[in-house]
């Protein structure tokens, strides 16, 4: 294998398996460790900078970054990222004063359509910056989805006004209750740029016999779910079933526990391990005493003129072709029927862009989506620029930011007459945290501690009001010990050849076998040749040049555990233990500035 | 010295030996020597050593003097028996706890300080009676908890960390323990693990006095141009006579070397030690031959390693005094002491 280049800012990056895998790139391990220290505001700032809603994602974020977290490589379970995100949104001081301050406007005007997450961040990136932006929503407050279709009791308003709030704070006009008809219309009014942030606002029907005849008693999930949101609805009968497994389906049961449903069911089609639902969000449904019932098709609404009565379940099984895809085919059961006085539908979301006429210039595809281009989420209109679900179909919030970062610093390119295919490299650090001869900036002492449990409202209590939160969050004690089971991967250990005297001692030192001195050879050899066998192919090999002896240092990174005991115990410094920070470029900063780092 | 103690955990695939425990488990506290020790290496390989044996840790006593290298017991086979003698004498504490309990593998760990000067005598005797155990010398040629001055090991004409070169000649433990009857020989060096834990394991495996040489470069101060001890010196100077693999147990012998290329030696306890000849004329079993080679590559500045000597059919101590089959620690006081007939008896045969 040739040298690695570490110089590559992608090679370190993805050692931080945490920031790689968010769609946002959020530096987590640097805002772990400021909890740690107690220093909630910094911990904020630097997820607020990243990902915009601290406080929201630290109770919803869909938590891309746990499944990738190198902790659950070495252990059971990865660190609990998500609600530490949560602790340092819960503990912070008034960060108003770190906020940026509205500037004199540079007299170019963007309009939003949907006030979602999208929007939002797309709005934060360029208010700062002089732009007068103008965001348009159906609602009266701003939020979209982050508002009308998570329930309070995961989400309490008042985060979402706090976090809402600093953006529009920051000189963003809102428009609420103000919902666009019109594409055309709107780009009448000769906005310099227009940003599609609507999301995925349709809830797929269930069109089986029975639909229409007792309709009445059949609610489409995310509809239903922003009628409680907004107090339209607020009851619902005893018997509930709720169709679907995704999350959606799973916030509908929990809703229906708190308005009345005394007996509600989750039935899915698939297998309870293959549910598009988080794991967390079926262990909460199953603890307020939901069941979830799989491998069961619903076939018919069953009804009495017109009053639901039920659904007919056909009963499946999965079975796998030769290529391994998965096919449900009839499992020779009865059917079953289950009695129900209601039903939510949650089957999944849907785009719609009724609103967008054709001739706007703007090209659909054949599934009826805009055609948007993946980096720099212009439409084929080039002023008219599209994220979020609106873009590439439902995903969820983390996405939705991630998109209106690269949305905004196209827009800002585009207004600033620059090509907005050209994007600027992420800022990267690496400086070495030795701080004395076994010394270093970071705890590199390795907790052993199993992951703690976020404190739940007892259930009777959770289970009376649907405004009451149930997650009650780390207080500081468990936040600490949860941070301190952070791995930091981000201080990464960095080998340099030339100062190598091949005395083994990181090698026999290492806690993981991480680290092999061999001959070289090609990827393949080499991951058989390795002092502790190479699980995961897809974690890179760190490979030094050639050594005195001619062979090469081989570092696995897949389970590195950063204590840095290779360099404490290298008597020539060839191993040294450097952070690398790395800030994803957002617009009004085309040109990395050399901004100092937090820690 | 490291602040934190080594993670407890480790690889999630690391593999478990006969007995269920990874290498890891044969590793005792953080070591507390400079870093880049060659000592730490010697370290890793015993625990390597002993995991590929699938020894079980209290079947172990591990017996050391005083320095830099008889610290390191410390920081392996963390629950095994361990004794960390007078300077010098761990060779008679380890024959006195060999004689009591002739069941447990004896580990001596010793320095150049404490097997070449200090303990000189009590090494050439502990050999010339053929104790069964296995005597590592975590050999650096320099006093290293002194600062580094030159030990009875240091070659005649190299040259401290200061410049000042040595006068005195160097004592060659591995001539000196083949001269005295010692019946597996080795050297080894510190940064070769490849040659150095097969040896160990063969040594351990041997039933008679196993001694191992092994050069330990000095990182604070034995590791400089002009040193004969250094990294650099011993890997430009090594002139390995062969390389071995242990086979224990019943596993099959799958061989792949050029015929003739490979030498077996079956031990006393069945195990096989297979030979991977380098020098083709080499041969192990040769005493005198051995010394003659070993004296005749010393003069051309060259560092024999690999395993120099071993008789396969070794007698111990224990035959030679005919001591019984039981542990004298586990004899009961009627056989320790038979009754005044028997007294009687042995008396009468005396007069």
């Amino acid at each position: 294998m040739k040298p690695t280049d570490i110089a590559a800012p992608d090679y370190f990056h993805k050692v931080v398996d945490c920031q790689w895998a968010c769609p946002a790139h959020t530096p987590v391990p640097e805002y772990i460790r400021l909890i740690a220290q107690g220093r909630y505001s910094d911990a904020y700032m630097i997820n607020w900078k990243s990902n915009v809603f601290p406080g929201i994602l630290g109770r919803t974020c869909d938590r891309p970054c746990e499944p990738a977290c190198r902790r659950g490589r070495v252990e059971e379970t990865p660190v609990a990222i998500c609600r530490l995100k949560r602790v340092a949104a819960d503990f912070k001081d008034d960060i108003k004063q770190r906020l940026p301050k509205p500037t004199a406007k540079n007299g170019k005007r963007v309009a939003f359509v949907g006030g979602g997450p999208a929007s939002l961040t797309v709005a934060r990136d360029l208010a700062p910056l002089g732009y007068h932006c103008t965001v348009f929503d159906g609602d009266p407050e701003a939020g979209g989805m982050m508002r009308t279709q998570i329930p309070k009791f995961r989400l309490p308003n008042s985060v979402i006004d706090e976090e809402t709030g600093y953006i529009l704070g920051l000189g963003v006009e809102f428009k609420g209750g103000q919902r666009i008809e019109s594409m055309k219309a709107l780009l009448a009014e000769k906005y310099d740029a227009i940003f599609v942030g609507s999301g995925a606002p349709r809830g797929r029907e269930l069109d089986i016999p029975g639909r229409k005849e007792a309709a009445a008693n059949i609610h489409i999930g995310i509809e239903w779910l922003a009628n409680v949101s907004f107090g339209h609805v607020d009851k619902i009968g005893k018997r509930v079933i709720v169709l679907g497994g995704g999350n959606t389906a799973m916030d509908c049961c929990r809703t229906a526990r708190r308005l009345g449903g005394e007996e509600v069911k989750v039935v899915v089609r698939s297998g309870f391990e293959e549910m598009k639902a988080s794991p967390w969000e079926k262990e909460d449904a199953l603890h307020e005493d939901i069941p979830i019932l799989n491998f069961m098709v619903p076939v018919a609404f069953v009804h009495d003129n017109g009053k639901l009565t039920g659904i007919t379940f056909q009963k499946v099984k999965a079975e796998y072709d030769a290529k391994g895809r998965r096919n449900l085919v009839p499992s020779g059961e009865p059917d079953q029927t289950i009695a129900c006085d209601d039903v939510l539908v949650a089957v999944g979301q849907e785009n719609a862009f009724p609103w967008i006429e054709q001739d706007c210039g703007i090209e659909f595809d054949k599934w009826h989506m805009p055609k948007v281009d993946p980096k720099t989420f212009v439409s084929t209109n080039p002023k008219v620029f599209f994220g979020g679900d609106a873009a590439f179909g439902p995903k969820n919030i983390i996405w939705a930011v991630s998109h209106g970062h690269d949305a905004a610093l196209s827009i800002h390119k585009m207004l600033s007459g620059e090509d907005i295919t050209e994007r600027p490299l992420p800022d990267v650090q690496v400086s070495s945290q030795k701080m004395g001869i076994h010394e270093w900036s970071y705890d590199n002492d390795i907790s052993i501690d199993k992951r703690y449990k976020v404190p739940h409202r007892d259930k009777v209590v959770a289970l009376k009001d649907i405004r009451t939160e149930v997650e009650l969050g780390y207080d500081v004690k468990l936040a600490l010990g949860e941070a301190e089971r952070c791995l930091n991967c981000d201080v990464q250990t960095v080998f340099s050849t030339s100062l190598c005297i091949e005395c083994d001692a990181c090698a026999d030192i290492c806690p993981m076998d991480c680290i092999t001195f061999t001959a070289n050879g090609e990827e393949d050899d080499l991951r058989q040749r390795l002092k502790a066998p190479s699980a995961h192919p897809d974690q890179d090999l760190y490979v030094s040049s050639d050594l005195k002896t001619g062979r090469v240092m081989v570092k696995d990174e897949d389970v590195c555990l950063h204590c840095g005991l290779c360099a404490e115990r290298c008597p020539t410094g060839a191993w040294d233990m450097q952070k690398y920070f790395i800030e994803m470029t957002h617009a009004g900063s085309t040109c990395p500035t050399r901004s100092r780092s937090a820690a | 010295m490291t602040y934190i103690a080594k993670p407890k955990f480790h690889h999630p695939s690391l593999k478990k030996n006969e007995l269920g425990y990874t290498h890891r488990d044969y590793e005792g506290k953080i070591s507390t020597l400079c870093a880049g020790c060659g000592h730490d290496s010697i370290t890793a390989s015993i625990i390597e050593a002993c995991y590929e044996l699938s020894i079980e840790p209290h079947r172990v006593a591990k017996i050391s003097g005083i320095g830099c290298s008889s610290k390191t017991p410390d920081y392996f086979l963390g629950n095994s028996h361990g004794f960390n003698s007078v300077h010098g004498r761990m060779p008679s504490v380890l024959t006195g706890a060999n004689l009591a309990n002739r069941d447990l593998i004896y580990l001596g760990v010793s320095g150049d300080g404490d097997s070449a000067s200090i303990g000189f005598g009590q090494f050439a005797h502990s050999i010339r009676r053929g104790v069964n155990m296995t005597y590592i010398v975590e050999n650096n040629g320099v006093y290293g908890l002194t600062k580094g001055q030159f030990s009875a090991t240091a070659d005649r004409g190299s040259k401290s960390k200061k410049g000042v070169t040595n006068t005195d000649n160097a004592i060659d433990l591995v001539a000196i323990a083949l001269q005295l009857g010692a019946t597996f020989v080795a050297r080894s060096f510190s940064g070769d693990k490849t040659q150095l834990v097969p040896l160990i394991a063969a040594a351990i495996r041997h039933k008679g006095a196993s001694f191992i040489d092994v050069i330990s470069p000095c990182i604070a101060f034995n590791n400089h141009a002009g040193s004969t001890k250094s990294f650099d010196y011993v890997r430009e100077h090594n002139d390995a006579v062969n390389r071995l693999d242990v086979l224990v147990g019943r596993d099959p012998i799958a061989v792949d070397y050029a015929p003739g290329t490979v030498q077996m030696v079956e031990q006393h306890d069945g195990s096989k030690i297979a030979l991977r000849k380098i020098d083709a004329d080499y041969d192990p079993h040769d005493r005198l031959g051995a010394q003659t080679f070993l004296a005749r590559h010393a003069a051309k500045g060259q560092i024999v390693t690999g395993l120099l000597y071993v008789d396969p059919d070794a007698e111990d101590l224990h035959e030679h005094l005919n001591t019984v089959e039981t542990p004298l620690n586990t004899l009961e006081a009627d056989t320790l002491c038979p009754g005044s007939a028997v007294l009687d008896k042995i008396n009468a045969s005396l007069r």
